[in-house]
């Protein structure tokens, strides 16, 4: 079956890269503003889905050569040493640390050990929504 | 408007149950995914609707609405994804090993 | 600081061990754990004279404030006796494991699981707070499971490491709920604290409760009658591990906790009456069967029973002197402490030493059966030896440690008469004779009837290189045999240094503990105890010499009652009808499942919500509705009950979608902005999913149940939302306590974000967040797993990922 996908091919190519900065943008602005970890999790992987869907699956795996898997691992890994790391500086476990630093472009910002933690949240997310999606796709077609 | 919610978080549940007491698994999945949407709403019920702005810093405002259950809905929905994912993975498994749709089907086989 | 590292270090050794043992693959990996003992009792040893001196160590180390749980580790002098035995035991029992199991026996599994209880065991004698010691004790019982089914593949090992389980953790679980009680009467989980408060508790209705609960456990442990069943099966294991936890120490926990807490029941005339009787019915029980087997090792778990009645009903007649009893010499009772913490070291002594010349008995002639053994003193002079002043220091007699100890027994068995108390009569002491005549016969059966005679019948035994084992074999029990002998002549220096501040421990309301110190002495004039003993001699000889003939005895009842049966029965008929009644209800149908936990739900609230609970319903406190919000509602009311009639999956999957997707608008709608984030998000790939396997779905279809059953499913699914509802709408109008989330409104001070709910997650929370992630990674995995392992079942293995 082969349908013509010219329009959605190109559109696709566009439209992922908005998605994809609107995941990060989410992600970061979670900090003050509706967004996060989940939800930029949740938009970033459902960029990657749509890339799938409209290519097929080997296409997408030569530009984003990763094992989701292990993505997802990494995600767990960095939120709990993130949280172990206090811990070495005698605090408790879980401590969020949090300070504000001057960054070049950023200006003054607040950077803390929530976005680490986060982040892992986000990589997790990301790593099983896609690895559950691809399983079952491959294991259809 | 708690109310109001609350008689719908009943028939969602309804429904949900007696999806949930039927024997062919896509209605089971589907049950357990209402029952979570359901729950959800209960949750959030429960801290009190429209009690204030969302519940951000940076909004005008005094009063914000209850953060506490919308944190925990916001991991529920997660979790009922995977659990979602996965039930629907081991319906679509045992249908295609036993080509049985239903629960007493396999409940047959795995005792022959 | 030292003590919690000394419990720590075996762990981390038993960690560690199977991985060395993938690089060493032979006998050697003994050699590499024999340090990790040896150094824990120098490091322990050299603690001994500040004891001495009447320091005790403590240590703590916080770990749940909230529930006054923390890892407190408290050595003082009986803890010291314990620790000793245990590294001391370790040890030498890893130097005889070297040479006993052959290269082809798991050693790397068989050093973990001895390291494993080595760490526990001490953490039991060394821990102060009950819940951390109770740990520790059910971790020494999953250790000595895995050591007796080390042989797994034998179904006697099986059944033996099962028997021991069930019993001892039953026990420790009784303890457990004495602990507890003990926390509800003293607020404190801390040993120490609750002898501190020990004056207060008698008058406390949970006091004598707790009291038994803990002795279960006690009992349970050190195999007292009628719990000793266990011990017998338990002699499955290999010889060092028989000789390591069931003779030298795990069994021993249970009378570290009877003395332990002596300070603490000491006062109660039931506690005297329970350890002492119980020990004295165990030490009788124990010898009289002992004598009836055939097996060696079999014979010395009987006789590992009866010795462990006897350090009990010491330790019992011990705690009479806590009794306010006036007129009575209290000296003389605590010198039956004394002489039970005395006796707990000799056995382990005497009794390791016996279990390793048994084991090199069987190592090298392959039988322990005394009907096929006889004569092998001419062949194994050295094992033969050691045998023998195992033997008779068991017996009792001169000069070996065990006659001290008995003499001190049967002079405390005298003493306890002039107690004055109800039912405690000459007969305490006559038991104990006729127990100790019973040892008497079987420690001479070990050494007659194994190392002399019929030789002549069993030449074969020259040829099946009947000999003494190699050096290294015989290096443990030497030592143990010297220490017989050595503990003859020395006595008063192991009272000096080790029993008198473990009597410190076990009286602390005494004061001055050199008071509590007996003087042993070999002689002590010919007193009614040395009578006691020459009598038994006398008697025990002229047994022996007939045993064939009164033999016959065991076989009619009651001598010929097994404890055991009531076990198997009661076990066997558990099991059976407890199949039985399961598989009448679990009949694998999901339906019927949920039927049963929704029935029960609906009558349990339905009954409290009638009446129990009667609130009534307050709605001023309702947000007003607005004309999208009702729309809101409406369409999802109707999308979901348009899934119950609809005919088509691919409409009920649509449906779903548009109930998730109305969520979300109400999410907004309710001032949750991330909710609706997430949740169109979700949706969407929710939906994808349900029609990625949608070819692969079975057929929706209309499903035409049995028209009660329809009736009942609908009852369920009405009164169940109704039930909710109610619940729901009556929770709201009756607030109990005011929100908590005023707390997290100042997390732009606390945490630095200003979404409150991604600071909940990310902070406040973020325990459960973490644990979240992980629980999404396995709901992950699973699902991969799932689809994947038929590719390596099927074999078509093209996806090999």
């Amino acid at each position: 079956m082969k349908i013509n996908d010219v329009i959605l091919r190109t559109v696709t190519k566009i439209i992922v890269f908005i998605i994809l900065t609107f995941g990060v943008e989410l992600f970061i602005s979670g900090h003050n503003d509706p967004g996060g970890g989940f939800s930029g999790g949740l938009v970033l992987a459902s960029a990657l889905l749509l890339l799938y869907m409209t290519y097929d699956i080997e296409t997408v795996h030569k530009g984003i050569p990763f094992d989701f898997k292990k993505i997802a691992g990494l995600g767990v890994f960095l939120a709990v040493a993130s949280s172990a790391v206090p811990m070495l500086f005698s605090n408790q476990f879980l401590t969020q640390e949090k300070g504000d630093f001057a960054l070049p472009v950023f200006g003054l910002t607040e950077l803390s050990m929530v976005l680490v933690f986060e982040a892992g949240v986000a990589l997790t997310v990301v790593g099983v929504v896609v690895t559950i999606l691809l399983t079952i796709s491959e294991d259809v077609s | 408007m708690e109310t109001l919610i609350t008689l719908l978080v009943g028939v969602l549940v309804m429904v949900a149950v007696y999806l949930l007491l039927s024997r062919n698994f896509v209605r089971i999945i589907l049950g357990t995914a209402i029952l979570s949407h359901a729950i959800h709403l209960l949750i959030l019920t429960m801290g009190g609707l429209k009690k204030g702005g969302a519940p951000l810093l940076t909004e005008e405002g005094s009063t914000y609405s209850d953060a506490l259950p919308q944190a925990l809905i916001l991991t529920a929905i997660v979790i009922s994804f995977a659990v979602t994912a996965f039930l629907l993975v081991l319906a679509y498994r045992i249908y295609r090993e036993t080509g049985a749709d239903n629960l007493d089907d396999v409940r047959r086989e795995s005792d022959d | 600081m030292i003590i919690p590292i000394l419990i720590l270090v075996p762990f981390l050794a038993s960690l560690f061990v199977p991985f060395l043992y993938t690089y060493v693959r032979s006998k050697k990996i003994g050699w590499m754990v024999l340090p990790v003992p040896l150094i824990l009792f120098v490091i322990l040893s050299l603690q001994v004279p500040k004891l001495a001196s009447g320091e005790n160590l403590f240590h703590t180390i916080r770990w749940l404030n909230a529930a006054d749980i923390h890892f407190t580790t408290h050595l003082d002098g009986l803890s010291m006796i314990l620790g000793l035995l245990i590294t001391g035991m370790g040890t030498l029992v890893v130097m005889y494991s070297i040479y006993y199991l052959s290269e082809r026996e798991a050693l790397g599994r068989f050093y973990m699981y001895l390291l494993l209880f080595m760490g526990s065991m001490l953490g039991v004698v060394f821990s102060d707070n009950v819940l951390v010691l109770y740990v520790f004790w059910e971790l020494t019982s999953v250790s000595s499971f895995l050591l007796i089914a080390f042989w797994h593949q034998r179904k006697n090992s099986r059944a033996g490491a099962k028997k021991a389980m069930l019993i001892t953790v039953t026990g420790g679980i009784g303890m457990l709920i004495g602990f507890l009680m003990m926390h509800q009467m003293t607020g404190t989980y801390s040993i120490q604290e609750m002898i501190g408060m020990a004056e207060t508790l008698p008058t406390n209705d949970l006091f004598i409760p707790a009291m038994l609960l803990i002795l279960l456990g006690a009992f349970t442990k050190s195999a007292q009658f009628p719990f000793h069943i266990w011990l017998p099966d338990a002699m499955e294991a290999p010889t060092p591990v028989s000789a390591y936890l069931h003779s030298a120490t795990m069994v021993k926990a249970g009378i570290y906790l009877v003395a332990r807490f002596i300070p603490v029941f000491g006062e109660s005339e039931l506690w005297f009456y329970s350890v002492t009787f119980i020990g004295l019915l165990t030490l009788l029980w124990g010898s009289f069967n002992a004598v009836r087997q055939n097996d060696l090792k079999a014979l010395l778990a009987y006789s590992t029973i009866s010795q462990l009645g006897l350090i009990m009903s010491l330790l019992g007649i011990g705690s009479a002197a806590m009794l306010d009893i006036p007129g009575v010499d209290k000296t003389i009772y605590t010198a039956a402490a004394f002489a039970g913490l005395f006796h707990l070291i000799n056995h382990s002594t005497f009794k390791g030493a016996l279990f390793m010349i048994i084991g090199i008995v069987d190592h090298e002639l392959g039988t322990r059966d005394i009907r096929k053994l006889g004569g092998l003193a001419v062949f194994m002079p050295i094992t033969f030896s050691i045998a023998l002043a195992g033997s008779f220091s068991m017996a009792g007699l001169p000069p070996f440690n065990g006659f001290l100890s008995k003499e001190l027994f049967l002079e405390a068995s005298l003493a306890v008469r002039h107690l004055g108390l109800p039912g405690v009569h000459t007969w305490i002491p006559i038991v104990a004779w006729v127990a100790s005549v019973f040892t008497f016969v079987y420690c001479m059966i070990i050494v007659f009837q194994t190392f002399f005679g019929r030789q002549q019948q069993q030449p074969a035994w020259v040829d099946r290189g009947a000999h003494d084992p190699r050096p290294g074999m015989l290096v443990a029990p030497s030592i143990l045999g010297a220490l017989i002998v050595g503990l003859f002549f020395f006595p008063n220096l192991l009272g000096k240094w080790i029993l008198k501040p473990a009597m410190a421990a076990v009286y602390p309301s005494f004061g001055n503990p050199e008071s509590l110190v007996v003087h042993i002495a070999a002689w002590h004039g010919l007193n009614p105890a040395l009578w006691m003993t020459i009598g038994i001699i006398f008697v025990g000889t002229i047994l022996y010499i007939f045993l064939r003939q009164w033999r016959r005895i065991y076989t009619v009842s009651p001598f010929s009652w097994k404890i055991d049966n009531i076990y198997t029965l009661l076990l066997i008929q558990l099991e059976g009808n407890s199949y039985h009644l399961t598989n009448k209800y679990m009949t694998g149908h999901l339906h019927r499942y949920f039927t049963y936990i929704l029935l029960f739900f609906i009558a349990m609230m339905g009954t409290a919500l009638t009446f129990v609970w009667r609130l009534t319903f307050n709605f001023s406190e309702d947000a007003v509705v607005t004309i999208n919000e009702y729309i809101l509602v409406m369409v999802m009311m109707a999308a979901a009950v348009a899934i119950l009639f609809v005919n088509s999956r691919l409409i009920a999957i649509l449906l779903n979608g548009v109930l998730g997707f109305t969520v979300a608008f109400l999410f907004v709608v309710l001032r949750a902005p991330d909710l609706a984030l997430t949740q169109i998000v979700v949706e969407t790939v929710t939906t994808v999913l349900f029609l990625l396997t949608f070819r692969f779905m079975p057929d929706w279809k209309k499903e035409r149940p049995r028209r009660p059953v329809k009736v009942l499913n609908a009852f369920i699914a009405v009164a169940t939302g109704l039930i909710v509802m109610i619940t729901a709408l009556i929770v709201q109008g009756n607030r109990l306590f005011d929100p908590i989330s005023k707390y997290f409104e100042d997390a732009k001070t606390l945490t630095g974000g200003g979404n409150i709910v991604n600071a909940i997650l990310g902070d406040f929370r973020a325990f459960d967040t973490m644990l979240e992630i992980v629980v999404l990674l396995i709901g992950g995995l699973g699902v991969y797993v799932l689809i994947k392992l038929k590719d390596k079942k099927g074999g078509d293995g093209n996806e090999n990922q």
